[in-house]
């Protein structure tokens, strides 16, 4: 009975899906190399920003950007609020899919290491752009080597970096006075007080985040994991780091039966008093979450001893945007120093800048030296070290084992 | 003219809902066969059946999808049937009805939210408790995400239940339900068992559908499976729908694949049913005819209206949760109420959501007038040209409600996108009239066709054509229903996320899609305001059902009651 009406629909829908579709290069319009083209371009475009929506200090700053944008450049800019970022690359895809090669939905995506290398292998990014914009010169890429490589992936001109993110825990002083500062140490510490510390389920991006860090402190030669997982002994580089997780998941919350399964869950059992620890890869999370009401302003940030894992938030522009122009414009003005200082701001998101301030004038790092800091924010001395990802092949296999050992099997 | 849209009326009406079904549903098998050009997918394969079916978790995934989907909707029919055996007719009856049918308009992910704030270790019940026994930390207790999914059946029953009984209600009045039930307590039958023997087996043919439409939507739920239901493995619903989001795109052909094994489940289950039907059947017959008068007839009728009051006070005293919560200040855990309370999140979010209120609510009125067109047209083609549709026709008409969303609506943005249609208002109340429409039938149909043929025979007696007798006579006769099916129809409408978001290319923001994004923060405050603006919404239309045909019928006292 449905085979009838289906017989008509089949076709058209397998024809679409076959139509094999061949992207042009994707470099229509204005060349970044001449910005004030691209400047005239953009002049009046409407730009798509597709970013995550879940938090009232980012979409500020969106809005922020967005009335700057207009004020100098009469570009209008639309932040289209996402849940997932994914949500943006599945859109992405299927315009590729139903051969939409240009006018596309989105202009500029707030994207992650997983997503961006994702988007570069299948061809579905604009570039490259984002080393011609007027305000890269204020970067310094051979000092901070997380604004060329995202995930290790190299960015090649293909996104655009405007802020830099820290894994860093965070503690009640009023319940626990002194953190474990390290994976060895917070397992001793779980032992005696079962089911007060947890982590969102990988894949989740921290939980995986999580998971990465505790390996490159158990792993016997560090070094192995900046290759390609398949050239390194993987079982012995991780068998430290399985014995330790199987000897902290039965002391978990909920004994490991069950997680939380984003990193903002992690805040509300905190505030719930459901755990004594939790973390974010933003260095100004807790002192969102207190000035939200969301954690008693007993509560401090901390890192773990020895460094801890960070990367660039990035911004990319899909191979069929349409306004590639207004999207540059934006993605420029991100990296002003004004936009800088406010993003920096612990009262704005608290993310440490990516300009170096030896490119700056005096003027501009004043900006930067008048930036208050947040009751439960580390200076960036006392954030310490960056450590450097580990190649995506290692987080790929460690979210693969873990969901076999943990994820499904109990 | 609109005698032969009339006569088309059926044919248009299962064109506009199979249509995008088919073509989305086409667009999801093709990859799950390894066809995906715009991932370099060219040739037919296995392999994405082959990984599914090699994925550890799924053969857990798999049971519990059907597990929680046929307990769920076990226990949502048993209880609406033991409500109504019960009590249908008394007063506590009226009052149970008017605390439930607002429920319906309740969205889902509020309820759950609402839900699971109330039961969490963290939660209300818990916070109630740990004053007396003196409680410092919430206990280290799996209550939600339970790996039997226990939380996630409660939170389908309290939200199908409603829904059930609304259905059941539109059904009852054609089978005159308490000339049968005096007679057979003439002969001596407890209340609830001649219900039980009497009615039931009459009834439960006229909601089978919706009964159906329940089943299948509880095998595919997402975003109460997300909310209250286990992660270590979740749902296969929510499996799918995290590898269709995953950053890795080569998992979109597993993705595919599982969206199909889902569509299997749910055909699986219904046959399951079916077939529990068809045993029920057989095994009932000795005992309707035993002539078995009935025992714990007030043990039965004391659980029914137990079960139901709690069920309606969970979702009531969840709402009320995320109420505090929007207002709430510094509320740590083992507090009752919060220590300070502030307009903040409303004065922060309020304005947006309220801008978005009327493009949520130009959506729901269109897509649910459209909706309520077509359906008034089917039905009045039944009754002038005696089009019935047979049950077949009436299974195509549930298909979108049988279908999981997720095994067609990928595809159906890929063919929204080749027909230039993505990313409009336009589309987006098309992709709506989808969803709306089978409960616009489902509302409609029954007191439409339970209306006493000889009011139009006097009609025509009286010398008026078919058309005055269905604008003077039968409409106005049916305002109450007819209004209620549109208010069912726009709060389906208001709580569509995938299908707006998929088809409106995130151009096309509504409550819901906002609502879903801010509540992504996690922040409980955020989405109180969320969670209550949208049931607002929801709730609008229901409220205008209830107020129109007041102020219509204020100079009509015998059309107040009917």
């Amino acid at each position: 009975m449905i085979r009838h009406p289906m017989r008509n629909w089949l076709p058209l829908g397998l024809a679409a899906l076959l139509s094999v579709t061949t992207p042009g290069l994707a470099r229509a319009g204005a060349d970044p190399a001449d910005w004030e083209a691209v400047t005239a371009e953009a002049r009046g475009q409407t730009v798509y920003w597709n970013a995550w929506g879940g938090a009232d200090n980012v979409n500020a700053f969106i809005d922020w950007i967005g009335q700057q944008a207009q004020d100098q450049y009469a570009v209008t800019l639309e932040h289209v609020k996402l849940s997932d970022t994914a949500e943006a690359v599945s859109r992405v895809l299927a315009e590729k899919g139903a051969g939409k090669d240009e006018g596309g939905a989105i202009d500029l995506v707030w994207i992650n290491g997983e997503n961006f290398a994702s988007m570069k292998r299948q061809g579905l990014l604009f570039g490259p752009w984002s080393e011609d914009l007027p305000n890269w010169q204020l970067t310094d890429p051979a000092a901070n080597t997380a604004l060329t490589a995202d995930f290790t992936v190299p960015t090649e001109g293909l996104e655009s970096p405007w802020g830099m993110a820290q894994l860093v825990f965070y503690h009640d002083t009023a319940r626990l006075p002194e953190p474990p500062r390290s994976m060895a140490a917070l397992s001793d510490w779980a032992a005696p007080n079962p089911g007060r510390f947890t982590y969102p389920q990988p894949p989740d991006f921290l939980g995986s985040t999580f998971l990465k860090q505790a390996l490159i402190e158990l792993t016997p030669d560090p070094d192995a994991l900046s290759h390609p997982v398949d050239e390194a002994d993987y079982a012995a580089a991780t068998a430290p780091f399985w014995d330790w997780l199987d000897g902290l998941t039965p002391n978990l919350w909920r004994q490991g039966k069950a997680y939380p399964q984003t990193a903002q869950r992690m805040i509300q059992l905190m505030a719930d008093n459901e755990i004594d620890i939790g973390f974010e890869f933003n260095p100004n999370a807790a002192s969102n979450a207190i000035a939200n009401f969301q954690l008693p302003d007993t509560v401090r940030s901390f890192v773990l001893e020895g460094g801890s894992l960070g990367n660039a938030s990035f911004v990319a522009i899909p191979y069929n945007a349409n306004a590639k122009a207004g999207a540059m414009v934006i993605a420029n003005l991100l990296l002003s120093p004004e936009a800088q200082a406010r993003m920096a701001s612990p009262d704005e998101l608290g993310f440490g800048t990516v300009l170096a301030m030896d490119r700056l004038s005096d003027a501009q790092v004043r900006l930067f030296d008048e930036i208050p800091v947040g009751i439960a924010t580390l200076t960036p001395e006392e954030l310490g070290p960056t450590l450097p990802e580990p190649h995506p092949s290692w987080m790929v296999k460690l979210e693969e084992d873990w969901t076999a050992r943990y994820g499904v099997a109990r | 003219m609109a005698r032969s849209l009339t006569r088309a009326a059926p044919a248009l009406t299962l064109l506009a809902l199979l249509g995008p079904v088919a073509a989305g549903l086409a667009g999801t098998i093709a990859p799950a066969f390894g066809l995906l050009p715009a991932l370099g997918g060219s040739e037919i394969t296995l392999t994405p059946f082959r990984e599914l079916l090699g994925w550890p978790g799924l053969p857990r995934a798999v049971f519990l999808s059907l597990f929680t989907g046929l307990a769920a909707t076990m226990l949502a029919l048993a209880l609406t049937l033991l409500i109504c055996a019960g009590w249908q007719g008394t007063r506590a009856f009226a009052a149970l009805e008017r605390a439930l049918s607002p429920l319906l308009s309740v969205p889902h992910a509020a309820a759950a939210f609402g839900l699971a704030f109330l039961i969490a270790p963290s939660g209300w019940i818990a916070r109630a408790l740990a004053l007396p026994l003196g409680w410092e930390q919430p206990p280290d207790l799996l209550i939600l995400q339970d790996p039997r999914g226990l939380s996630l059946i409660a939170g389908l029953v309290v939200k199908e239940m409603p829904f059930l009984l609304l259905m059941t209600l539109a059904a009852l009045p054609a089978l005159r339900p308490a000339q049968s039930l005096a007679t057979a307590q003439a002969l001596g039958y407890g209340r609830v068992t001649a219900w039980a023997k009497v009615i039931m087996p009459r009834l439960y043919a006229q909601i089978r559908l919706p009964v159906y439409a329940v089943l299948a939507f509880s095998v595919s739920v997402v975003d109460v499976a997300m909310i209250l239901g286990p992660g270590t493995p979740p749902p296969l619903a929510v499996q799918v729908l995290k590898w269709m989001n995953d950053p890795d795109l080569a998992l979109r052909f597993r993705a595919a694949a599982g969206a199909l094994l889902l569509l299997a489940l749910t055909i699986a289950a219904l046959l399951l049913w079916r077939g529990g039907e068809i045993a029920a059947r057989r095994l009932s017959a000795r005992w309707l005819v035993s002539g078995g008068r009935g025992h714990a007839e007030p043990l039965l009728r004391g659980l029914g209206l137990g079960l139901g009051a709690l069920s309606a006070a969970l979702v009531l005293l969840g709402l009320a949760g995320m109420a505090v919560w929007s207002l709430a200040g510094l509320w740590h855990f083992p507090e009752l109420l919060p220590q300070g309370w502030t307009l903040r999140s409303w004065m922060r979010h309020g304005p947006d959501l309220l801008a978005l209120f009327g493009r949520t609510m130009l959506i729901a009125a269109t897509a649910s007038g459209v909706a309520m067109v077509l359906t008034t047209a089917c039905l009045e083609a039944e009754q002038r040209f005696g089009l019935r549709p047979g049950t077949r026709a009436l299974w195509l008409l549930y298909l979108p409600l049988l279908v999981p969303q997720i095994a067609f609506l990928p595809g159906l943005q890929v063919a929204a996108l080749l027909a230039g249609l993505d990313g409009t208002l336009a589309a987006v109340i098309a992709v709506h009239v989808v969803f709306v429409l089978p409960y616009a039938f489902l509302s409609l149909s029954d007191p439409y066709r339970a209306l006493d043929p000889r009011y139009a025979a006097v009609a025509h007696a009286l010398g008026k054509g078919p058309s005055a007798t269905f604008w003077r006579v039968r409409l106005p006769m049916l305002l109450r229903p007819w209004l209620t099916a549109a208010a069912v129809s726009a709060a389906v409408s208001v709580g569509q996320y995938l299908p707006t978001l998929l088809i409106g290319g995130g151009r096309v923001p509504t409550l819901t899609t906002e609502a879903l994004a801010l509540a992504s923060g996690g922040d409980r405050r955020v989405i109180g305001v969320t969670a209550l603006a949208q049931t607002g919404a929801a709730f609008l239309p229901f409220a205008l059902a209830l107020l129109i045909p007041a102020l219509a019928w204020r100079n009509r006292r015998g059309m107040r009651h009917g």
